[in-house]
């Protein structure tokens, strides 16, 4: 019998012994009067029972607090706390683990998740890096290569001119085709068309055990990895002088349609390992790795018995697998605070450069959507062309690429490029259509957190996105959904109004440092009166950043 | 669609004809926009599906309310006593009283939302939608028209246009209207000749006053189809007052109230009353409904059920008029605590917005809510302005619970620091 049913167990005998004694004081009485002055006699006396219990109660607990044993989470109490009564079934393999359950958030059901295949035959031809990609950089940078140029993989390409010891790197070998400038002569693609076989620059051996913080820093600068560590609060390119508090890695995604990946780390586990071991020397802190305790799936042994990390569980709906939320959890950000955070696939490229000298690029990206013939996994180069890797796939003409998921994703044409820290292309229907009273029919095909359109009472169905707004926009109603669908301790909504209003100190006071886009994603597809989330979220990030 | 688009008025020549267009136009259609930047699939609710479905909820109080004026007319006649009897006069005399207000509400109410849409330049919103199916249910079924038209105006231009249209007002707009009838007109709204339709004075003998669609339209159509008719010469019978169960307890306490109603009749509303606010299952499913689709929030509701029983209960131990006296759980069976409760407290816009709030701002309308009706000497009902005074504090109340998640979070960054 475990811990929490003979918690339950005890609380359930002292009701009934309670009632018990009723019983036989109504048993041995006869009139009206005296019913009452049992009953009070029983009550009181269950009262002083009570208040002993509470109080010798309470003592264990405050002895257990005092002499430490009582960790994060642990209930010495003798009765069930309301969270342990109802807490959910959790998976076998959660047994004794730290595990955060998450009650709110929403899972949004799609068809089209991709099939546990890694085709090797789709090669994209043209790869790029986009400046646009690393939010804080100035958008001009200093671009080292001219058009025309044969580059190798890890070749230097440009650099922020306000922190000209970051470079960004060539991900393929090639030839230099094209710097695109978009608004403002800004820089917005530097494309790559690629070799058929990748040569690369050799890196200078260095052993990460031995080196120093400077050395290791120094050398994940130039060898063009360094991008890949973003930084929290902004969700910027890590400050390459300032040493995190701590750094924090989700293994696992919950957006929709999100890629396994268990999956994707098959085969790199050595390098990922490598790469927490790097991490591990670049903060004063603590690596921690958040893992999916949903239960679908064990965890991948490389992230279960990853070494030097701390590991935490997290059981919930999205966003519980996006890093912010984890975050919040496990040592939210405070003011003054910075956190990296990285990603799996970028956590191996680092480690790559330890074990195989060299800047090694590779992704493995999940194609998916209902309007690909064959969703599946590819195995491709950071910034792959988005039309070579959907072509041959598409279903249907009528549909908009995104890279990234249907909720953070950013749009692009067939002519665009994966985003470096995306490892999802997504290919959703464009819903340009009218509805006929669409705001009144029950559709089964729309995804929705309302239990007035029937797709909430069947969560398990699938559906086929498309991109219609259902409906126009409108002032903020607070209906709460916000607060429903982000499981922090803070009031999205309310943070979303003082960002437009711009107070500063409510801004800073209600937590925006503790939030990017992806996060307060979900707030947005449930906004009723669609208004642009992200949109206004990230307009308080930038007002934060020019304070600051 | 085609043809739909052709006879589009122009937006730069005729703006107004525009905007009552696209009014109609995004009424029939959901528009064809697709998301751009930010999100790429949005969720099927939009503000048009959360408002229609509290008009949903509100169906079946409009059918038993057109059902009960009809009833409490021929009650004070002294004809037809029975619920099934004369169900045709009933419904027929319902629906001429209602549907006058009805479409007043509508035409004035939408007539203002039109003109400021197109003067703003912004697509008409559905804020009315709600409200305009609010206003008839709890207006007295006798409200004259004019007085009906001037509080619609003012409820929606001081009340609305004036904060910034829907999503923006801090008072709850039919409620404001209802304030507005209650505070300038007294001698219209109170008494308890209001509660009764058609009728020329409460005395015993005063005749019916049936209007010639009543004699010459439907009588003929009832003879017809051989059917009893209208007959004008009837005349209120002895002894009828007309008073709600309200004002009796209010007057002489609970025994008194059960003397002229049965609790059956209170409980299931065939009881004089504004229009939708007598029949208190009704309103519970509704409630019910609008609980289980989480567009009304429970938590208002439960803590104001929770804050009336409190006071209630104290008044109880008070006891010092007879109307403290009544006890707690009848308090319930009288008045439009039910209605209030479902449909107005619950208003997204103008409550609370954060769960601990909703807790406070509902416990504080139940309570605040009893203490008017039971202490008030001049009215004895609280809900409506119990509400409209909590709907000035709940952006208090929030203010209070964002302050204290900020110092929450200076503490945890003072305690991990």
């Amino acid at each position: 019998m475990n811990n929490k049913t003979s918690k339950a167990v005890f609380t359930i005998v002292a009701v009934l012994s309670a009632n018990a004694s009723w019983a036989q004081a109504e048993g041995s009485s006869s009139g009206y009067g005296t019913y009452l002055l049992y009953g009070i006699i029983v009550v009181a006396v269950l009262v002083f029972f009570m208040i002993i219990l509470q109080v010798a109660d309470n003592l264990l607990v405050i002895e257990a607090k005092q002499s430490g044993v009582a960790s994060k989470g642990a209930n010495f109490s003798l009765f069930p706390n309301w969270k342990e009564l109802f807490a959910p079934r959790l998976p076998e393999y959660l047994e004794g683990k730290p595990v955060t359950v998450l009650r709110r958030g929403h899972n949004i059901n799609l068809e089209g998740e991709a099939e546990r295949v890694l085709d090797e035959s789709v090669q994209a031809k043209t790869f790029a890096v986009q400046p646009p990609n690393f939010p804080g950089i100035s958008p001009i940078p200093k671009v080292m290569v001219e058009v025309g140029d044969e580059v190798k993989a890890g070749d230097h390409l440009f650099f922020d001119k306000k922190r000209p010891e970051v470079m960004y790197v060539a991900p393929v070998s090639g030839e230099v085709i094209a710097i695109n400038r978009g608004a403002k002569r800004s820089i917005s693609e530097v494309v790559i068309l690629a070799d058929k076989e990748i040569k690369y620059r050799e890196l200078k051996a260095i052993d990460p055990e031995s080196a120093s913080r400077e050395e290791l820093v120094s050398h994940l600068l130039d060898a063009g990895v360094w991008p890949l560590i973003r930084q929290r609060p902004f969700d910027i390119v890590a400050e390459h002088d300032v040493a995190p508090r701590d750094i924090f890695i989700s293994t696992f995604d919950t957006a929709p349609l999100a890629p396994n990946l268990n999956f994707i780390i098959e085969g790199q586990e050595e390098a990922f390992q490598k790469g927490l071991d790097v991490l591990n020397k670049l903060t004063d802190g603590a690596v921690y790795l958040g893992l999916d305790g949903r239960g679908k799936e064990q965890p991948h042994a490389a992230f279960t018995e990853a070494k030097g990390v701390e590991v935490h569980y997290f059981h919930g709906k999205h966003p519980a697998g996006n890093v912010g939320i984890q975050i919040h959890h496990i040592r939210p950000i405070g003011a003054g605070d910075k956190v990296w955070t990285l990603g799996v696939q970028d956590v191996a490229t680092i480690g790559r450069v330890f074990t195989e000298q060299r800047f090694n690029a590779q992704r493995v990206i999940a194609l998916t959507g209902a309007e690909l013939r064959q969703p599946r996994y590819v195995r491709t180069y950071i910034g792959a062309n988005v039309g070579d890797l959907a072509k041959d796939n598409l279903a249907n003409d009528h549909v908009r690429l995104i890279s990234g998921d249907v909720l953070s994703g950013k749009k692009k044409t067939a002519e665009g490029f994966m985003n470096i820290y995306d490892d999802q292309l997504t290919v959703v229907l464009e819903g340009d259509d009218y509805e006929l009273f669409g705001w009144l029919i029950p559709a089964l095909n729309t995804p929705s957190i309302s239990p007035t359109l029937p797709s909430a009472l069947f969560p398990k169905l699938k559906k086929r996105a498309e991109t219609n707004m259902h409906g126009e926009k409108r002032a903020f109603v607070v209906t709460g959904t916000y607060e429903s669908m982000l499981p922090m301790d803070i009031y999205p909504q309310e943070l979303m109004k003082c960002i437009l209003i711009g107070d500063f100190e409510k801004i800073e006071g209600l937590g925006i440092y503790e939030l990017i886009e992806e996060d307060v994603a979900l707030c947005e597809f449930a906004c009723v009166s669609k208004q642009p989330v992200q949109q206004i979220l990230r307009q308080g990030l930038d007002m934060m950043r020019e304070q600051a | 669609m085609n043809f739909l688009h052709r006879i589009e008025p122009d937006k730069e020549k005729s703006p107004f004809l525009h905007t009552v267009y696209d009014g109609f136009f995004t009424f029939a259609f959901t528009p064809n926009t697709v998301t751009k930047g930010g999100v790429h699939i949005r969720d099927g609710m939009d503000l048009k599906r959360q408002m229609v479905q509290v008009v949903f909820a509100l169906l079946i109080l409009y059918l038993f309310g057109i059902y009960n004026i009809g009833h409490q007319h021929f009650i004070a006649l002294g004809e037809y006593p029975g619920f099934l009897q004369g169900v045709h006069l009933k419904l027929v005399y319902g629906l001429i009283q209602i549907i006058p207000i009805f479409v007043v509400t509508h035409v004035v109410g939408l007539g203002i939302e039109f003109f400021y849409a197109y003067r703003k330049g912004h697509g008409i919103e559905e804020g009315f939608l709600v409200s305009g199916a609010l206003i008839p249910l709890i207006m007295p079924p006798d409200i004259p028209l004019w007085i009906l038209t001037l509080a619609i105006v003012f409820a929606v231009i001081i009340g609305k246009e004036a904060f910034g249209g829907t999503g923006m007002n801090i008072l709850n707009i039919a409620l404001l209207a209802r304030v507005f009838v209650f505070f300038a007109y007294p001698t219209y709204i109170s008494g308890d000749e209001v509660w009764v339709a058609g009728l020329q004075g409460l005395a015993a003998g005063s005749p019916p006053d049936y209007g010639w669609i009543h004699l010459s339209v439907f009588n003929p159509l009832f003879e017809a189809l051989n059917l009893p008719g209208y007959n004008p010469a009837s005349a209120v019978v002895d002894g009828y007052t007309g008073a709600t169960p309200l004002s009796l307890a209010f007057h002489s306490g609970w025994e008194h109230v059960t003397e002229v109603y049965s609790d059956s009749q209170m409980l299931w509303g065939t009881i004089p009353g504004s229009v939708g606010e007598t029949s208190k299952p009704l309103i519970i499913i509704g409630a019910l409904y609008l609980a289980l689709t989480k567009i009304a929030d429970w938590r208002i509701m439960f803590s104001m059920v929770v804050g009336a029983v409190v006071m209630a209960l104290l008044l109880n131990t008070w006891g010092a008029t007879p109307f403290m006296q009544v006890p707690w759980y009848y308090q319930f069976y009288m008045g439009s605590f039910w209605f209030a409760m479902a449909f107005m407290a619950t208003d997204p816009v103008t409550a609370s917005g954060t769960p601990t709030g909703k807790w406070i701002y509902g416990f504080l309308i139940g309570f605040i809510g009893m203490i008017i009706r039971v202490l008030n000497p001049a009215y004895p009902e609280g809900w409506m302005l119990a509400i409209l005074f909590m709907n000035v504090f709940a952006p208090l109340i929030d203010h209070y619970v964002y302050q204290a998640n900020i110092s929450r979070r200076l503490k945890k960054a003072r305690a991990v620091a």
